[in-house]
């Protein structure tokens, strides 16, 4: 497979409203790192939601991992789904459940046996530096560790594509680029990654290709990006 | 009991709008389990009844000028009877029984001994080889003038007609109770997914499959059926019971009392996994459905 995501002349309404997205063509390939830019209301938010699957197009068409979208049955969502990890702005973390079950939700839900569970969690939950919280309630967890949380939950079943919705917008700078170097990581595993941010000293700290919206427009400013890294194993000790 | 136990990623524990399905279940299942003791309590008073009787005949000879002539009708009635193909038993009711018959229509007057008392033969039929009604009756004229042949079929057809109506009604009510209770568990349902929906969004974008949803507000569901059940047949059972020894100690005369068949309390206790599967079934389909129209 030689595209993660592909775009064609794709537009977005809600309703009877205006186009929030028009005429959105792109593809993002294997290994990719994007980081998704533009004023509130161009519609990053939206063109985030159809890549995830929140949402169909009004026109055009969307094709996740070589597969059209329209030509999907309900059936086959849950498995595309599966390999798509999603960190939301406001993160979505189940209140009533602690950072373990929120980490292991997608685990669970694909069938993984608890002890599989249990071994898989605590190690990324220790990895993003959360080994003394996992039976916290998110209510009682810090901005930056409900947003490692999340990540965590984005990334546990090893997703292809990855979709952040501004990851960095309740932590500090520091935390920010140790959140930046955490999805860099993922990248050089082979995870396709794109980063919806109004961070412009996170966007400048690396040489990543911008999407940039205006208007429900689309444009790619390409920079001189360092080509992906080999495969290896992430490291245990790493913390954020 | 692990099912019953396990974790969900619902949080139904929070959910108002199941806290009542318990007890409007048990509700339904204490009326269902009335209503299913009642065809069963009159099913088996119709069968008995009508087998009972479907297999007598009774033979009246009118009363005589004397003694002798009676006993002379009688002797002449039985022997007719006893040659008859298809009668099994012949018994000729003493004079003391007959009175004790006629004492509620004839009151302290039955006593007398000189009332003129009419002879009241029973005969056994056998089912499968029933005599010739017409026939019998024409023999036993000839040699008996005014001899009268009652197969009780009048009355019968007329007492059976009303309690398989009855039995009929009791059926409805158990079935009305039954979409009853399915409505009450899909509205709730549906009220649990609008209450839980953003959590179910999220399961949605992780990956969960509708039925894995389904599976967790079935299990719940199911579980508040079978508690909701278990207190409803409890309920029921004591009521049944007491009705029996009600019953009993009024003392209701011809018609038996509400004792129940081992079949109609199994039956009765059957309705706890029925519930059970009922609840399960009808949350995974209501589940299932709603799902299907979101994205």
């Amino acid at each position: 497979m030689d595209e993660i995501v592909r775009f064609q002349t794709v537009g977005l309404r809600y309703g009877m409203g205006p186009e929030v997205l028009q005429d959105l063509s792109f593809t993002l390939t294997p290994g990719s790192f994007h980081f998704l830019t533009g004023e509130s209301g161009a519609g990053k938010s939206s063109l985030m939601r159809l890549m995830y699957l929140a949402k169909k197009p009004t026109r055009g068409s969307v094709s996740l991992f070589g597969r059209d979208i329209a030509s999907l049955r309900p059936d086959d969502y849950p498995a595309l789904r599966r390999r798509i990890g999603v960190v939301f702005q406001e993160f979505r973390l189940l209140p009533h459940q602690t950072a373990f079950d929120n980490v292991a939700l997608p685990l669970r839900v694909s069938g993984m046996k608890e002890k599989e569970i249990k071994k898989h969690v605590e190690e990324l939950l220790t990895w993003v530096g959360l080994e003394e919280d996992m039976a916290a309630w998110p209510e009682t967890l810090s901005g930056g560790q409900q947003q490692r949380v999340a990540i965590a939950r984005a990334v546990i079943a090893q997703p292809k594509l990855l979709l952040a919705d501004e990851p960095t917008g309740n932590v500090d700078d520091r935390i920010a680029a140790r959140l930046l170097h955490l999805f860099e990581e993922l990248n050089r595993l082979g995870t396709t990654v794109v980063i919806a941010t109004h961070n412009k000293s996170l966007i400048s700290s690396s040489l990543h290709p911008i999407m940039h919206l205006e208007d429900g427009r689309l444009s790619i400013e390409d920079r001189e990006s360092e080509p992906a890294a080999t495969v290896e194993a992430l490291p245990r000790s790493r913390r954020l | 009991m692990a099912l019953l136990s396990r974790r969900t990623d619902l949080p139904f524990e929070r959910d108002d709008s199941s806290r009542y399905l318990p007890w409007l279940t048990a509700f339904m299942v204490f009326l269902a389990s009335l209503a299913l003791a009642g065809v069963f309590a009159l099913s088996d008073l119709a069968s008995t009844w009508d087998k009972g009787l479907s297999e007598t005949l009774t033979v009246q000879l009118p009363a005589g000028e004397d003694e002798r002539t009676d006993e002379r009708r009688a002797a002449a009635a039985i022997k007719i009877l006893e040659a008859t193909e298809g009668v099994e038993e012949v018994t000729l009711l003493p004079p003391r029984q007959v009175r004790e018959l006629l004492k509620p229509w004839l009151g302290a007057a039955a006593d007398a001994s000189q009332l003129p008392l009419p002879q009241i033969i029973d005969v056994e039929i056998d089912r499968e080889d029933i005599p010739a009604l017409a026939t019998l009756t024409e023999r036993l004229r000839r040699a008996v003038p005014g001899a009268a042949v009652d197969d009780h079929g009048v009355w019968m057809s007329g007492f059976l007609r009303a309690l398989r109506s009855t039995e009929a009604v009791a059926v409805l009510i158990f079935l009305l109770v039954g979409a009853a209770t399915v409505g009450t568990i899909v509205f709730t349902t549906r009220a649990g997914l609008g209450v839980h929906r953003e959590v179910i969004e999220v399961m949605h974008l992780v990956g969960a499959h509708n039925r894995y949803i389904a599976a967790q507000f079935a299990v719940r569901s199911m579980v508040l059926g079978l508690r909701g059940a278990a207190i409803g047949i409890f309920s029921a059972a004591l009521v049944l019971i007491a009705l029996g020894v009600l019953a009993e100690f009024l003392g209701f005369g011809v018609l038996p009392g509400v004792d129940l068949s081992l079949g109609a309390w199994i039956a009765v206790v059957l309705l706890l996994p029925a519930t059970g599967l009922l609840a399960w079934l009808t949350a995974r389909i209501t589940v299932l459905r709603s799902l299907a129209r979101m994205v």
